[in-house]
């Protein structure tokens, strides 16, 4: 089967010279997508789940009766929603990068800094999508009717009680179709981290292409449809869970 | 009455006294008194913005005053070290938008108080939960979500939700003002069953109707004072106030 998938490559290389899908023959280079494609899961696994703590936090700040919380989560949402995110993955991997500490690397006289690359894309990135995360779960959290709150109160329940039991899962059924875009938005922002040297997808695939202009079209090819499946299964589980927690009479659809 | 002396029953069951509340510049209810007696159903009326809904949300503490005092049961309600739960234990309410918890079934919302705010068992919370529903005739509905349900309906189980917590007093805020008018009898006849079960009930209404079938006292208020009051027969065919007879010759 593989040697069947490998000849036929091999073959459409040497009819069509500029479709060289080099990848599906050479073992070497499909190595190359195969570890690319794991950084770029690896990441957007990470930066998702962190932006996720980040926006539940800072939704729950922005509500705090301290007006200093209150002011230094509108101050970080400024920063991190109006900057361009290429500049913030620059900006932390250079300039904070500077101010890292160091450890001597395994062969006893090297320098390396304690967070890598990948480190610095998962925190800048997810510092990024969890600005927009915060608004996202702000605005379910308003979306609650005062007088639902109101109700909760004369039942005898504290204000920990009204939001676990009756805010917060009605706030994530209303944030739910905004955050699905912020997160999908967010896996796709993880090529920005080719700005760092981040052994990602898209940085694997350009190198591909550097080493063999011959299979420029074809690594294009690969990434679009790959980013097509990637973002689709995210937005179809999304969707999955969009269904289940729908209630009759609240909200849109179904 | 020593204010140490423990609350028995031939005591009012909830005492106004020269209540005064404003929200900012101006002054929603400008020294009102009433007592009410365990067992008594008791109606306010009167216009719009005449402070009717602000002198029942002050009874559990749902909004503050800034003068005078509301003691249920002989406990002070307005005063920092209050036992809020111990209040709204004894003091339920219902609102006019039934303000339930849309992502629970008609049973979940009933049995969601002494679930989580009183720790009590599941197995008790849900036959006391189910033979409340049926109660308020809403038997067969226990899984409907409320999206499903009508607005007698909803405000039925609303009713329920708050007798769960097994109040001595029942709040009721103008409950059948957005309700279709097909709709308004079924609310009323739970309630006029729930008096005559003995529940003291205060009512914000404008059904005038109801006011004079079930209510013992009627207390009409306007711009902050209670302008007239006494029971529904004197009360609606011998009005004295000009105000009072004003507002009933619009609304009757």
């Amino acid at each position: 089967m593989i040697e069947t998938i490998q000849s036929f490559f091999r073959g459409l290389a040497q009819t069509h010279p500029k479709w060289n899908f080099i990848f599906f023959y050479e073992p070497s280079q499909w190595a190359r997508i195969v570890s690319g494609l794991s950084v770029t899961i690896e990441l957007s696994v990470a930066c998702i789940a962190l932006s996720l703590v980040i926006g539940i936090l800072g939704a729950w700040a922005q509500g705090s009766p301290s007006p200093f919380l209150r002011w230094l989560t509108q101050g970080y949402i400024q920063l991190f929603r109006n900057t361009p995110p290429m500049i913030q993955l620059l900006f932390f991997y250079f300039a904070l990068g500077q101010f890292t500490p160091t450890i001597t690397g395994p062969d006893g006289w090297t320098e390396e800094p304690v967070m890598s690359n990948i480190g610095w894309a998962m925190v800048s990135l997810s510092f990024f999508a969890g600005a927009f995360n915060v608004e996202i779960f702000r605005a379910g959290i308003e979306a609650i009717p005062q007088t639902t709150k109101e109700a909760c109160e004369a039942l005898g329940m504290n204000r920990l009680q009204t939001y676990a039991y009756v805010v917060l899962p009605l706030a994530l059924r209303v944030s739910l179709p905004a955050l699905n875009n912020n997160l999908v938005n967010l896996v796709k922002t993880t090529t920005q981290a080719i700005a760092i040297a981040v052994p990602e997808l898209l940085y694997q695939m350009v190198s591909i292409w550097n080493d063999y202009a011959s299979a420029q079209n074809a690594a294009m090819t690969v990434l679009f449809v790959t980013y097509i499946l990637l973002v689709g299964a995210l937005a179809f589980a999304m969707n999955r869970w969009e269904r289940t927690l729908h209630i009759p009479g609240f909200g849109g659809g179904r | 009455m020593s204010d140490n002396s423990p609350w028995t029953a031939d005591q009012p069951i909830v005492s106004i006294k020269n209540v005064r509340k404003s929200y900012g510049e101006f002054e929603v209810l400008k020294g009102v008194s009433f007592d009410i007696m365990k067992g008594d159903v008791i109606c306010i009326i009167g216009p719009s913005g005449s402070g009717k809904s602000t002198l029942i949300r002050c009874i559990n503490a749902l909004a503050d005053i800034q003068d005078g005092s509301i003691k249920v049961e002989g406990q002070e309600v307005h005063d920092a070290k209050l036992d809020k739960l111990a209040l709204r234990r004894k003091v339920g309410m219902v609102f006019q938008q039934y303000n339930l918890f849309p992502h629970k079934t008609a049973l979940q919302n009933v049995m969601m108080a002494p679930l989580k705010v009183l720790g009590q068992q599941k197995k008790d919370v849900e036959m006391r939960a189910r033979a409340l529903l049926k109660k308020v005739r809403l038997e067969g509905k226990e899984n409907a979500y409320p999206g499903e349900l009508s607005g007698g309906q909803q405000q039925r189980v609303a009713i329920a939700r708050s007798l769960a917590m097994q109040p001595d007093v029942m709040l009721f805020d103008e409950v059948t003002a957005a309700l279709d008018p097909e709709t308004v009898k079924e609310v009323l006849i739970t309630i006029k069953e729930l008096a005559a079960d003995g529940m003291t009930c205060i009512l914000v209404t404008h059904e005038m109707s109801f006011a004079r079938e079930v209510a013992d006292h009627i207390y009409f208020t306007d711009r902050g004072v209670i302008v007239e009051h006494g029971p529904p027969s004197t009360f609606f065919d011998n009005a004295q106030d000009p105000r009072t007879k004003a507002f009933l010759g619009q609304i009757l």
